[in-house]
């Protein structure tokens, strides 16, 4: 590196003088820098250790390979993570995720269930009510889910933690109470199509993670929105001074994050090809905060980074498939998930920050 | 009727009400739910979930949460197993141990929350993946204790009011006793309180603010540490997937009993009625018998839910006649 620079200056004026540093600068200090970082290395370990690791073979017209596997197996917690970054914008947590994933999956997997008649003399099965309706019905229910905490939190001004926390310790039990406790298998062929299936070679989950991503960025990007969710974020009275109708817009984020879980729960549940009511979306909602947090969103909201959540989901599903790769017992999953949060809130700790400069200093 | 509305006390008193209320009408409607035994049984099942709930009510006044106390607490069963059945360790030892890791790995995630000013609901998450995934490093399975220590600490009933209670029961309202004083009669329990109001203020008062937050979660912690003792009484058992869930239990429990979410009020004695109504709303759904045990989570929401809104009504109802 220093060879390249003029030598004659003295070091420290030798960095100053040098054009490129501001880039350099402008890209170690690029809120998405970290994020990819952290990628990038993990991507780099699993080159180095596990083989064939970026190889991509067509099958039968589709794409294959353990990128893809990663990709296709982070769709819905990247749903889920994209709904998450609002609510944190705006100074929320939304702790339901979890459980409208298990009852929107599991409404979907009643509805549809699936008859097995004979057509012509070949077993089919067919669906109980039409998928659209079943798939309506679905996304309905986790946009009441939404509704109600949007009311508490903007309505009652109940603290998001607690008002999110009844959702989620009832919203499993009401999962459980229409199934009966049992897991709900679906028959019905086109529905696994949501979460196994292949458009254009590449899997379905993916075209729906991107129009998702796509609306949500647009729509914070071209319109006020996004300024507008930053500015509660940062400041709610004064938002709320400044004529932004911030209760409503609260009320829209929570409403947004349950319809990106109902999502979530219908491909987690066409995946699956059932509805497990216990099981399903379980600590979901854990890895959505991480990925977001892990994208560089601060949990005091305010700042906020659609890609670098997107990012951090996959951050979270490689580190997942590496620790299986790697033949480490999943067990430490857990571990290694916990001991990032630690770093990662470290980070972003200002007093952190400045235990270690008093230690350079 | 408005002067019972603002006493301080208020929602405290509906929890004993609503206490008396299902009991009563459980009593009318199931015969044999009343016998003293069956009342003695909700203190029994229940033991470690009060010894959590108490800690709880400490962070929770503090105006934090801790979502870890599930964890630790299948994380103490784990290590004691361990110790007991492969190290060998007296049982006595044992406990100890258990109780000072506990203790520590609460005042470490209080250190985290107050001298680098993290959220406590991220980092006692964060606690929370830590210490279940802790438990599986151990063992993913199932370790029995056979231990006669414990194995007698299950099995004696101490006979009470003509019925029994277990040790762990003796344990659980020592402990809330001790709580109690330390609430109500101790600098570190005026301390709590005053954190919880204002950390501004407490702070300018001179108060420790620092290291009481630190007390706190290291007390929460050797709470959920004795919790998982006296589950593992109860169990004979370690394992990774005990008390999943504990936490919200936990946290409903404290809510129900009548402490404010936002911090700075609340009875440590409320910790007993808001756990004693979830035991009744257990204990009638088995009564009951037609009813499914998943009806237990959708009450205790919706009890949840009813108490944060009245807590809430009543925070905004006051305020407005403050400012009048």
């Amino acid at each position: 590196m220093s060879v390249s620079t003029p030598s004659s200056a003295p070091p420290a004026a030798r960095l100053a003088s040098t054009t490129d540093s501001s880039i350099v600068h402008s890209v170690l200090h690029h809120p998405l820098s970290r994020p990819l970082a952290a990628l990038f290395l993990l991507l780099l370990v699993d080159f180095f250790a596990i083989p064939g690791f970026f190889h991509l073979e067509i099958r039968d017209g589709h794409l294959y390979g353990s990128v893809i596997d990663i990709v296709n197996r982070a769709a819905p917690l990247m749903l889920a993570a994209l709904g998450m970054t609002l609510v944190i914008a705006t100074r929320g947590i939304d702790i339901s995720v979890g459980a409208v994933v298990a009852l929107s999956g599991t409404v979907a997997a009643m509805l549809i269930g699936g008859t097995m008649v004979m057509e012509n003399g070949v077993p089919t099965y067919v669906s109980n009510i039409p998928m659209g309706w079943a798939l309506a019905a679905a996304l309905g229910a986790a946009l009441l889910c939404g509704a109600w905490n949007g009311v508490l939190v903007a309505g009652l001004g109940l603290q998001p933690i607690v008002a999110t926390l009844i959702l989620m310790v009832a919203g499993r039990g009401l999962a459980q109470l229409l199934t009966d406790g049992q897991i709900v298998t679906v028959y019905y062929q086109p529905f696994f199509f949501i979460g196994s299936g292949y458009l254009f070679g590449l899997p379905f989950s993916l075209f729906l993670v991107a129009a998702v991503f796509l609306i949500t960025a647009v729509l914070m990007r071209k319109t006020a929105l996004g300024l507008f969710i930053q500015a509660v974020g940062i400041n709610p009275v004064a938002a709320r001074l400044a004529g932004i109708r911030t209760a409503t817009l609260i009320f829209f984020v929570y409403v947004f994050c349950a319809a990106c879980a109902g999502l979530s729960g219908l491909m987690i549940s066409s995946n699956i090809k059932s509805a497990d009511a216990n099981n399903a979306g379980l600590m979901l909602e854990l890895d959505a905060i991480l990925a977001v947090t892990l994208g560089g969103t601060s949990l005091a909201g305010g700042k906020f980074s659609l890609v670098g959540s997107m990012i951090g989901a996959l951050i979270i599903q490689t580190l997942t498939y590496t620790i299986y790769s790697l033949g480490v017992p999943p067990e430490v999953n857990m571990v290694v998930k916990s001991v990032v949060v630690f770093l990662v809130c470290l980070s972003q700790s200002s007093e952190f920050k400045q235990l270690l400069h008093r230690r350079k200093a | 009727m408005k002067g019972l509305l603002h006493t301080p006390y208020f929602t405290s008193l509906v929890t004993v009400l609503l206490l008396v209320v299902m009991l009563g009408l459980g009593g009318a409607a199931y015969p044999g739910l009343l016998s003293t035994q069956v009342i003695f049984n909700l203190l029994i099942d229940n033991a470690f979930l009060l010894v959590i709930a108490v800690g709880m009510t400490f962070v929770i006044v503090s105006g934090g949460i801790d979502l870890s106390v599930g964890s630790v607490l299948a994380l103490s069963t784990m290590i004691a197993a361990w110790l007991l059945n492969v190290a060998h360790w007296p049982p006595l030892l044992v406990i100890a141990t258990v109780l000072a890791l506990g203790a520590v790995f609460g005042a470490s995630m209080g250190a985290l929350i107050h001298y680098f000013k993290l959220q406590p609901f991220i980092v006692t998450l964060a606690g929370m993946f830590l210490a279940r995934g802790l438990c599986y490093l151990i063992s993913i399975n199932s370790i029995t204790i056979d231990d006669p220590l414990f194995v007698a600490m299950s099995q004696t009933q101490l006979g009470f009011l003509g019925g029994f209670v277990s040790p762990g029961v003796v344990i659980a309202v020592a402990t809330l006793l001790l709580a109690i004083w330390l609430a109500h009669a101790t600098p570190f329990g005026r301390a709590v309180y005053a954190i919880g109001g204002n950390e501004q203020s407490a702070l300018m008062m001179g108060l420790p603010v620092g290291r009481t937050k630190v007390l706190i979660y290291a007390f929460s912690g050797l709470c959920a540490a004795l919790g998982g003792v006296l589950f593992s009484f109860y169990m004979l058992s370690g394992y990774g997937l005990h008390a999943q869930g504990t936490e919200l239990d936990a946290i409903a429990a404290v809510v129900i009993g009548g402490t404010l979410l936002s911090g700075g009020y609340g009875y440590v004695a409320g910790a007993l009625s808001g756990v004693l109504v979830l035991g009744t709303i257990q204990t009638l759904i088995a009564f009951d018998g037609t009813l499914s045990s998943w009806w237990t989570k959708i009450v205790i929401g919706g009890l949840l839910f009813v108490f944060c809104v009245v807590q809430r009504l009543m925070a905004m109802g006051q305020k407005t006649t403050n400012g009048s």
